[in-house]
């Protein structure tokens, strides 16, 4: 299957770079952080991961855009766009290929957290059921984020503007089910605060994290990637050759 | 039987910039064509369409009958392709490299291990065949991307520039791969370097301003008692500056 060929071809080239190790590092170091700090892991005395699972969205909004932004960026720039895509694998094969060694990186990224789960497993008795679907929400989270990513970095050449519209994009999903939101739209355009509830991304991660593993959340998260792949796929049939 | 390349009215326009107009011309086996023509001539756009990486505004292009459009994957299987540039991922080594292009085109274990020799030892690359590509000289890089697009022996090859980059002997040494290969293969090759043209093509077709000015043998070009060079500048130089 040619996707995951270049899956494998991309994903050795992150650890090829630095990409890899200032991404790792950085997010568990702040993940650890945060933790620890701001989510009160001790002070709580409950043995759970939530807080920091709550941080997470908020980690990958700014650290995935920034693994997404010189995807298709840095392929224009060394030319060989021009390469890969007359090999002999269809389009849609070269974005998914490409996504899925970036969602792959990720997953990597959360798993090196696994001594949060021995650390809590140490000191009480967690739902680790819970735990694990907190995890599925995170991953899920981080694929919606770089199919979004991805498909910014398909529309402009400049990995800069990538990374700021990514953010943006990304932000708007994840605060659209935020009470501000919600009570300014309700107030003024009804319709509108239930489709923006809808497509909260942050509704349904928070309904993984309590350990809520729900088909609709599932088929949205699937559906969402499915969008913005698509988008990916179209933008760089269009403008491959810019 | 159809001729190997077949381009039939072939057009590009950018916005209001025509770059390729109305070009038709076919490559049969045996024959080695070299495409000629001042900078932004059309000459990478028209072998960039050929290649399926841009889209044709009208006109069709067809590998050993495959529609570059309609069926872009069967016309690249039978298509070894070098951009501009030759673009290679930096980070691999030679050998990773062309073992991603093997596998991308299909070949696996033994087969795959075979075909990576075979397109090392055409191109002279054993030498380097474990270091990172950004590492290696011009000439190997430019080596490397040919060695990719030789990797399946296929029946039709176009190559943008081919010898640019490469010293006096290198030239020599791609020049008599060309010779050598010419017989079994259809091959359309771009240059600036007009003693090419004599030495290896047994046509040339000059084109400037997207339109084909000429289509002959190099000795049909220079009769009676002009050099290549004055043809060139005849042809391609607007009338009045001449």
């Amino acid at each position: 299957m040619g996707a995951l060929i270049v899956a494998r071809r991309e994903l050795a080239g992150y650890f090829a770079t630095p990409v890899a190790y200032v991404f790792i590092v950085i997010f568990l170091m702040m993940a650890g952080a945060l933790t620890f700090t701001l989510g009160g892991f001790f002070a709580r005395g409950q043995a759970d991961l939530s807080p920091f699972f709550t941080f997470v969205p908020w980690l990958f909004l700014f650290l995935v855009p920034a693994l997404t932004m010189r995807l298709w960026a840095e392929e224009r720039r060394l030319g060989t766009i021009e390469l890969l895509l007359t090999l002999p694998l269809p389009q849609w094969q070269a974005v998914v290929g490409k996504f899925l060694a970036a969602w792959a990186f990720c997953a990597i990224a959360l798993l090196l957290t696994f001594p949060l789960v021995l650390t809590v497993n140490y000191l009480g008795e967690p739902d680790n059921g819970v735990i694990a679907a907190g995890y599925l929400g995170c991953l899920l989270v981080a694929g919606a984020f770089l199919a979004v990513g991805a498909a910014m970095s398909a529309m402009t050449k400049n990995q800069v503007v990538a990374f700021v519209l990514a953010v943006a994009v990304c932000f708007l999903f994840t605060v659209a089910g935020s009470p501000i939101i919600n009570d300014f739209l309700s107030q003024r355009m009804p319709v509108l605060a239930e489709v923006a509830r809808g497509l909260s991304i942050t509704e349904r991660f928070n309904s993984l994290v309590r350990g809520v593993i729900a088909l609709r959340d599932v088929v949205f998260f699937g559906s969402f990637m499915g969008f913005f792949l698509f988008v990916n796929a179209v933008v760089i049939d269009h403008r491959k050759a810019d | 039987m159809p001729a190997l390349i077949e381009i039939e009215r072939l057009t590009k326009r950018f916005g209001d910039f025509t770059a390729v107009d109305d070009v038709s011309f076919s490559v049969d086996r045996g024959e080695v064509v070299g495409f000629l023509g001042p900078n932004g001539a059309g000459k990478s756009t028209t072998m960039k369409m050929l290649a399926g990486f841009v889209t044709p505004t009208a006109g069709t292009a067809r590998i050993c009958g495959k529609d570059v459009v309609d069926s872009p994957v069967a016309a690249k299987r039978s298509l070894g392709y070098l951009p501009e540039g030759a673009p290679t991922y930096p980070e691999m080594t030679v050998t990773g490299f062309l073992r991603f292009v093997a596998s991308i085109r299909g070949y696996r274990g033994g087969e795959a291990d075979e075909r990576v020799e075979a397109a090392m030892q055409l191109t002279q690359l054993e030498g380097v065949q474990l270091q990172p590509i950004e590492t290696l000289s011009k000439g190997f890089k430019r080596r490397v991307g040919l060695a990719q697009s030789l990797l399946h022996d296929p029946p039709v090859l176009v190559l943008d520039e081919p010898t640019d980059g490469l010293d006096p002997n290198q030239k020599h040494e791609v020049r008599q791969l060309i010779r050598r290969m010419a017989p079994q293969k259809a091959i359309l090759i771009s240059t600036h370097i007009l003693e090419e043209v004599e030495a290896v093509c047994s046509r040339a077709i000059v084109i400037a301003g997207g339109k084909v000015l000429a289509d002959s043998t190099p000795a049909g070009l220079v009769a009676p008692g002009r050099s290549l060079e004055q043809v060139f500048r005849d042809l391609t130089m607007p009338k009045d500056a001449a």
